[in-house]
């Protein structure tokens, strides 16, 4: 195998590492304010690709997007408030097992609703996002590897989103507020800090990220109503691989998914590739459920 | 008490007397009760959608200008999802409760494989819109095919690669029934028109990024690439083999047979090749052609009516449709047993997916004609010049 | 509910004896066909109930051992073997299948067990939708009848729907039968406390880990039959039996039937297949199910230990 084969696996490998990347990064926020999985995590993805797709008919692109991510934003915010806060109560009281386990169940049901709503919306048919630079068949070149520069755009978006996430959960009030939160629920409220807000925000948050993730990606993979599922469960698992809770080591996850997906495909045939990634999540979970870098204490407690 | 009885026996009495006025005003009208199971949601809407559509719209005109022998058709149409045993569940609902006279339909294959023995059992036909040649054969006297052979399909395919001088092919299909079915029909004869096989893999249908499985082919040393599969992973493909920079002819199934895979791919639709039937190209056809009429009226009703662009896959719903339509006008029967029959001795009837010429042992009623070589040129469809 | 737990029991039994006799005098048996199929679907939730409602695991993976129960039968029973012997295989093949997966996933809590048995599901859907000997995304059709005893058989078709349904209402009655008996028994007894509490159960000396592989197994176990059965009756299976939407449906009908409550799911298992089967639902189906799950989450506000059969408070008729 030469070398130009071999890097065009690893830049495959890119690819798809940083959509999971992305993707893992919004599930983690959620986890580490509630203690819930949101199992709705890829339909605001998929909210975020179509959204632009339609917006990007009347307005240009860039705005566009960023409309795209206030409104998918806006729904995590309202679904949040009306379903989860609907139950709030529970979550202050948050010790059992039962009532996160309640909610997360409950996000399964929200992720159905959405695409059935999304249906409604948009149809059956796929929809397609224009490349931020160049077109369909544009390419460059690095190492002997070709990819279309959609990737760049991708691969600079999950830093970006990451960088602000650090930032934000480090130096603003708001996100410092988060992750006294996530560490002592009582501690919190002796500060003054308010439990349901910070929820609602984690929401808003990991909305704003899965949208930004399915608009960044919508023009390489195209979007219909029913990508999500397939996502959030590669979310999850990388999540989980990296160790829930711990937003860097669900990038360095994604990644390292990604390019083992990539390379499996030289001895499995493709229509095995979500088996690799599922048995990894199982070996996972477990030998090691803290993930490969998380431990289950520091996963609690970190952010970024 | 007794007033009570009176007038309970007289409500009883009368409501005898409006069911049988009722019953007896069917007998003068007799609507025709046709079933159509389609997937219109779930994994196989891209197909089933438009069969519905257009279903519903020929239905619609038919009745119209009058209906069959004067009788008015009723559509029954029930959304599957795909699912096989909703199918079944929905065709012995069909056939025992709604008594319908024929079923057009399902639109996957495993479904028809579902529940063609039992629509045959009951001596009700079934007119699938699916591709798998296991559903008409062997032959069963009530079970039908609208769309072409995929052996045909391949053979189109192949002829092409042959003239073009393609000696290294590479296979890639979706895991579905669709693109299982082609990639056995490729793997059995490929061999015919001297071309090697170098690869052949199946792909998960929901894939949004195929480069990794591109590179395996670029690894592989193939002249050429074929993809067999009616999902949006079409475009992906087309769109990831120039981003990877994969130079090679790429060939299509007829699952390419809509206007929106072209869209989806956009600058990387140019050039690719694929055998279908000619409602894409129904402009350009001679005048003298035999479907060119009725391509152009489906083509305009449905964007009339839908506004979005008529596709293949929905041609064989209206071919289904059509079918039956002349069926019964030949039976003047409304008797299942009696429309198979007929269904079976129709020939030169044009539909949107070629001329069918039915028979006792041909249940698909396509020859090799029904297919042509096309392209897409400047984003449109076009005839493929090199014949 | 345990003033006398035998009287549910007996009013559905009731009720289902009762029902052909309606519906021959309404003219409607062709209501019997979806009723069947209704019913294999409750006894695959009536397993996950008793593992979910009464020792607290929560599984998404039920789908798939209703599909191992499925293609074994479908494949054995196509390769030519006795379809009572295929049935064993199938029945076996999913409880050695629990058993594998189980001993390593029950160990995980909350959360995690639910997506490694999300994950089994999956695993069994690509590999019965990619692997051509199984039918690949066609499935297996022309599944020979299952041949009882000389002329009762499970199998479609008109003349048989009368037999079909009362094997089936059978088979559904002597599962609730023998789940309500379990419960009341010294096994049935340490299962219930691993739902209260696994420390407290610990301690009392309960075998925490062999009570939860013991109800996962018997839960596949629910499932295999009803899966082998199924495929027997509509005489093919696909992969769309494995898909996940299926486990989740199966979560919704326990969810809304009462946790703790057999009757209760099975009556919710029923009436929603029932709906869904016919069409009902539309082009909804899979909203329906979603809309459900949400609604009970929302309503059922103490998390999953419901004292109260919570089929009444949904207006199921019981």
């Amino acid at each position: 195998m030469s070398h130009e084969i071999l890097a065009q696996y690893l830049f495959s490998g890119l690819i798809y590492g940083s959509i999971y990347a992305v993707i893992a990064l919004g599930f983690n926020i959620v986890y580490n304010a509630t203690g819930i999985i949101n199992f709705a995590q890829g339909e605001f993805v998929m909210l975020g690709g179509l959204v632009t797709h339609s917006l990007s008919a009347v307005l240009p692109l860039p705005a566009a997007i960023l409309a795209a991510i206030a409104i998918t934003a806006l729904t995590g915010g309202l679904l949040e408030f009306f379903f989860i806060r609907n139950i709030g109560r529970l979550i202050k009281g948050m010790g059992g097992k039962g009532d996160v386990m309640h909610l997360t169940i409950m996000t399964i049901g929200l992720s159905i609703l959405l695409r059935e709503l999304a249906l409604k919306i948009w149809g059956e048919q796929v929809k397609t996002v224009r490349f931020f630079t160049g077109t369909e068949s544009s390419s460059l070149s690095v190492a002997g590897a070709h990819f279309s520069p959609q990737l760049l755009w991708i691969m600079g978006a999950t830093a970006l989103v990451f960088a602000i996430l650090s930032a934000f959960f480090r130096f603003s009030l708001s996100g410092r507020a988060m992750r006294a939160c996530s560490a002592s629920r009582v501690g919190s409220r002796i500060c003054g800090i308010r439990a349901e807000a910070m929820v609602t925000l984690s929401f808003v948050l990991s909305a704003a990220i899965g949208a930004a993730a399915g608009a960044v990606t919508a023009p390489l993979t195209q979007t219909h109503y029913a990508i999500g599922t397939a996502l959030s469960i590669k979310g999850f698992t990388v999540a989980v691989f990296g160790g829930l809770g711990n937003s860097g080591a669900a990038v360095a996850a994604g990644f390292i998914l990604g390019i083992i997906e990539s390379f499996s495909i030289i001895v499995f045939p493709e229509a095995f590739k979500d088996v690799v990634s599922i048995v990894i999540l199982l070996s996972v979970l477990l030998a090691r459920p803290s993930g490969l870098f998380g431990s289950r204490e520091a996963g609690r407690l970190k952010e970024a | 008490m007794s007033m009570f009885r009176f007038s309970v026996s007289r409500a009883l009495r009368g409501a005898v007397i409006l069911a049988v006025m009722a019953v007896s005003t069917n007998a003068f009208a007799a609507p025709i009760k046709i079933g159509a199971i389609f997937a219109v949601t779930g994994p196989a809407a891209y197909l089933g959608a438009p069969e519905e559509k257009t279903a519903n719209l020929f239905v619609d005109n038919l009745n119209k200008a009058g209906g069959i022998n004067g009788d008015k058709v009723v559509l029954i149409v029930k959304d599957s999802a795909g699912s096989a045993e909703r199918a079944l569940s929905f065709a012995k609902q069909l056939i025992d409760e709604n008594e319908v006279v024929a079923i057009i339909g399902p639109t996957t294959s495993g479904e028809s494989m579902a529940i063609k023995d039992f629509c045959n059992a009951s001596k009700v036909p079934l007119i699938s819109c699916a591709a798998a040649e296991a559903i008409v054969e062997p032959p069963l006297p009530f079970v039908f095919k609208t769309p072409q052979k995929d052996s045909y399909v391949a053979k189109w395919a192949f002829q092409t690669m042959k003239d073009s001088g393609v000696k290294k092919l590479a296979v890639v299909a979706s895991n579905t029934g669709f693109g299982s079915g082609g990639k056995a029909q490729l793997e059995k004869y490929a061999g015919e028109y001297g071309i090697k096989i170098v690869l052949s893999e199946s792909y998960d249908p929901s894939a949004t990024d195929l480069s990794s499985l591109l590179t395996k082919v670029k690894s592989s040393g193939a002249d050429a690439l074929i993809n067999w599969s009616i999902e949006p992973a079409q475009s992906i493909i087309a769109k990831n083999m120039k981003q990877i920079n994969l130079a090679i002819p790429l060939y299509q199934s007829h699952g390419f047979g809509n206007i929106k895979y072209v869209e989806a791919a956009g600058a990387a639709a140019e050039g690719i090749i694929f055998p279908c039937g000619r409602l894409l190209v129904a402009d350009l056809l001679a005048d003298s052609d035999p479907q060119k009429k009725l391509l152009q009226k489906y083509n305009s009703d449905y964007r009339a009516a839908y506004s979005e662009d008529a596709s293949t896959f929905g041609g064989h719903a209206y071919d289904a449709i059509l079918i039956l339509t002349k069926a019964i006008e030949q039976a003047k029967s409304s008797d299942p047993e009696k429309i198979a029959s007929a269904i079976a001795s129709i020939r030169g009837l044009p539909g949107t997916a070629g001329v069918f010429n039915f028979s006792a042992s041909d249940h698909n009623g396509l020859g090799m004609d029904s297919i042509s070589m096309l392209t897409v040129k400047n984003g449109k469809f076009a005839l493929y010049g090199k014949k | 509910m345990k003033r006398n737990p035998h009287l549910p029991l007996a009013a559905f039994i009731c009720v289902a004896a009762v029902t052909p006799v309606l519906t021959s005098l309404f003219h409607a048996n062709f209501f019997l066909t979806q009723l069947t199929m209704s019913a294999y679907y409750a006894l695959a939730a009536l397993g996950l109930c008793l593992l979910l409602g009464y020792a607290g695991q929560i599984s998404l993976g039920q789908a798939g051992f209703f599909a191992i129960g499925a293609y074994t039968s479908a494949v054995l029973c196509r390769a030519g073997l006795d379809p009572r012997l295929a049935f064993l295989c199938a029945v076996l093949a999913s409880a050695l299948v629990a058993v594998l997966i189980g001993m390593p996933v029950l160990r995980l809590k909350g959360h995690y067990l639910a997506m490694a048995t999300l994950g089994f599901g999956v695993v069994i859907e690509k590999i019965a939708r990619g692997v051509p000997f199984l039918g690949g995304a066609d499935g297996i059709a022309n599944v020979p009848a299952f041949e009882i005893a000389g002329s009762l058989q499970i199998v479609g078709g008109k003349a048989h729907r009368l037999s079909n349904y009362l094997i089936a209402f059978a088979i559904l009655s002597a599962a609730l039968a023998l789940m309500i008996n379990l419960l009341s028994s010294r096994s049935g007894r340490a299962l219930r406390s691993l739902h209260g509490s696994e420390e407290a159960a610990s301690a009392m000396g309960v075998n925490t880990a062999r009570s939860k592989l013991a109800a996962f197994v018997i839960a596949a176990v629910a499932a295999a039959v009803a899966g082998s059965l199924m495929t027997h009756f509509n005489g093919s299976i696909g992969p769309g039996e494995a898909a996940t939407i299926k486990s989740i449906r199966y979560l919704s009908i326990v969810a809304v039937g009462g946790l703790s409550n057999f009757i209760g799911t099975v009556v919710v298992g029923i009436v929603l297949n029932f709906l869904s089967l016919r069409g009902v639902f539309g082009v909804y189906d899979d909203a329906v199910f979603g809309a459900i799950l949400v609604a009970v989450m929302v309503l059922a506000p103490n998390g999953f230990r419901l004292s109260l059969p919570f089929a009444r408070a949904k207006g199921v008729p019981s």
